[in-house]
């Protein structure tokens, strides 16, 4: 049975999941693109632009006195972020699966640095799901779909590091679930707040692009 | 029909020492993972033992299976498997041909009803009645259903009876199955492998003959003592996988060092047998140690899961159409909502009525 079903997630699943994924992430992209924007009839006073991809390169870096976030937040959140990025583009397994997919290809990382970077992506989550619950604010702004994406973000990770660890599960089961997982997270994707994952860079760039335009510079 | 000896004087007729049997029973002892001192209780269990008739059929294969017994290395311990037994009807080995074969095999089953093991390699085509594969006018399917009736236990031997194999994979247009999709109320073996290792067959055999049973089988009905393992599990390049090393194509520094085949489309990871320990050719190596990675024989729908050249996270199937028609019908859905959205918001805006100063002096 175990057979059949990494058949079908690395088939049937991943085109599902694939479909999914595109056409509700270009749906909502371009929708969102497409309501534009009333023509401002002012004068511009600088460009939008420059203002946009300005602040598209600068809101990455945040100022943890000026947020309202606070240190630990930003800083586990970076450290998610960087962690899970190394992990999807820098291992050598994946890489084979985009130079399948897109046949694009470039060098891996070293096992070692991977595990470093799983494992701090992995420690980061698990930090800030606990800070959600302890920190009373953030309990209470938290509704399910903040933990649902924590868990479609999760699972990849977990899973993949058991894998590569061989943790728990056998080969098999793992490489499943590995799969499954993330197929689970590229349905959810477009129509929850992991849409972010494309958004924030155009949000990024309206907020610049306004500011842009009256000549503020930040 | 033949006297039906025992072993130790089947084996003393031939010339075979005592010492060559107590090693193969060592083997088979180790081979299995029994405890230790069980080698002499096979031995003296197999030696007294009366050779069981084993009936032999062969249905939508392509006698590798067969291949792979008799053509192992020589003096070969696995070739003893033809001591232990009586086969009593093997197309490929029977000297007997025509009507003549076919009633050894019915004498075979009359005589031993209830006692003697049924070995099949090849699938069983199911599509239009059997049609697609007949012996002396009867299909597959008719001739499994009556010998399995008799039988003690039934050995699937090879992928395509363990599992419908080659024959089953898509499009299948014999609609080809495999015996265990066929018979349920008889204990039934899978030693899967295109071939399975000799040795693994054999082992088997030596273990039903001392212990009157089938030994501990996997969820598939794979013995464990073979099957228990994958082959990365036990693979000598695994120190490279664990490493991220790996040959980039089969010629290249990686590949001349020796490291790890996973990007060249081993499926290693996801195989169980026992090809790294038990090895080929008596012992001299199996596919990966000459370079090229597994290919998956002994799992279920091997040949259906993608090529063999393509690496595991590789997907199956065509992603990238798939993607490339979901961005066309994303996009195109997006400029149709946008255009509604406009044409309501405009709508709205013309019915919209203008406030006049009439409708501010009011009443």
């Amino acid at each position: 049975m175990e057979q059949e079903m990494l058949l079908w997630v690395r088939g049937t699943g991943l085109q599902i999941a694939a479909a999914v994924f595109v056409v509700g992430m270009v749906y909502r992209m371009l929708h969102l693109l497409l309501l534009g924007r009333k023509m401002s009839l002012a004068q511009p006073r600088g460009s939008e632009w420059s203002g946009g991809l300005r602040t598209m390169w600068r809101r990455s870096f945040v100022s943890t006195k000026l947020s309202a976030r606070g240190n630990f937040t930003v800083i586990a959140g970076f450290i998610f972020h960087i962690g899970f990025f190394v992990t999807l583009f820098f291992l050598g397994q994946h890489i084979a699966l985009f130079r399948a997919v897109l046949g694009l290809h470039w060098p891996a990382l070293p096992r070692g640095v991977i595990d470093i970077s799983a494992v701090l992506a992995i420690g980061a989550m698990v930090a800030l799901l606990v800070h959600r619950f302890v920190d009373p604010v953030k309990r209470l702004l938290s509704d399910y779909q903040d933990y649902l994406t924590w868990a479609l973000s999760f699972l990849p990770l977990l899973t993949g590091f058991m894998l590569l660890r061989k943790i728990g599960f056998d080969y098999i089961t793992l490489l499943t679930l590995h799969i499954a997982s993330v197929e689970m997270l590229l349905v959810a994707a477009p129509f929850t707040k992991l849409a972010h994952m494309f958004s924030t860079f155009i949000s990024r760039w309206y907020n610049g692009a306004v500011n842009g335009f009256k000549g503020i510079n930040i | 029909m033949k006297e039906h000896e025992t072993l130790e004087q089947r084996l003393h007729e031939q010339g075979i020492s005592r010492r060559s049997f107590l090693k193969f029973c060592a083997a088979m002892a180790t081979m299995m993972a029994l405890p230790p001192g069980s080698a002499s209780a096979i031995a003296a269990t197999l030696a007294k033992v009366n050779r069981p008739s084993v009936i032999w059929l062969s249905f939508q294969e392509c006698t590798g299976c067969t291949e792979s017994l008799t053509r192992s290395h020589s003096p070969a311990l696995e070739s003893l498997i033809f001591d232990m037994i009586s086969l009593d009807y093997h197309h490929t080995l029977q000297a007997a041909s025509g009507f003549a074969a076919e009633q050894s095999r019915e004498d075979a089953m009359k005589e031993f009803h209830g006692k003697y093991l049924l070995l099949v390699d090849g699938s069983i085509p199911i599509k239009d009645g059997g049609v697609y594969s007949t012996i002396a006018g009867r299909t597959n399917l008719d001739m499994l259903l009556e010998a399995a009736k008799g039988a003690a236990a039934i050995v699937a031997v090879g992928s395509c009876a363990a599992f419908g194999g080659l024959p089953n994979a898509q499009p299948n247009p014999t609609g080809a199955v495999a015996v265990s999709d066929l018979i349920k109320d008889k204990p039934i073996i899978n030693i899967s492998g295109c071939p399975p290792i000799p040795a693994v067959i054999t082992g088997v055999l030596a273990h039903y003959l001392t212990f009157g049973a089938l030994p501990a089988l996997d969820d598939r009905g794979r013995p464990k003592a073979f099957y228990g393992e994958t082959i990365h599990d036990r693979c000598y390049r695994r120190p490279f996988y664990d490493q991220g090393k790996f040959a980039k194509t089969f010629d290249d520094e990686g590949a001349r060092n020796g490291w790890c085949l996973y990007e060249l489309g081993c499926k290693g990871p996801t195989t169980h047998n026992a090809c790294a320990t038990t090895k080929w050719n008596g012992g001299t190596s199996f596919p990966i140690e000459s370079g090229h990675g597994c290919i998956g024989c002994s799992e279920p729908k091997f040949w259906d899961a993608g090529s063999f050249y393509a690496p595991l996270p590789a997907p199956t199937a065509d992603v990238a159409s798939v993607a490339k028609a979901a961005a066309a019908i994303g996009a195109g859905a997006a400029v149709a909502f946008s255009a509604l959205d406009r044409a309501k918001k405009n709508k709205v805006q013309q019915s919209r009525e203008k406030l006049t100063v009439d409708d501010l002096k009011g009443e």
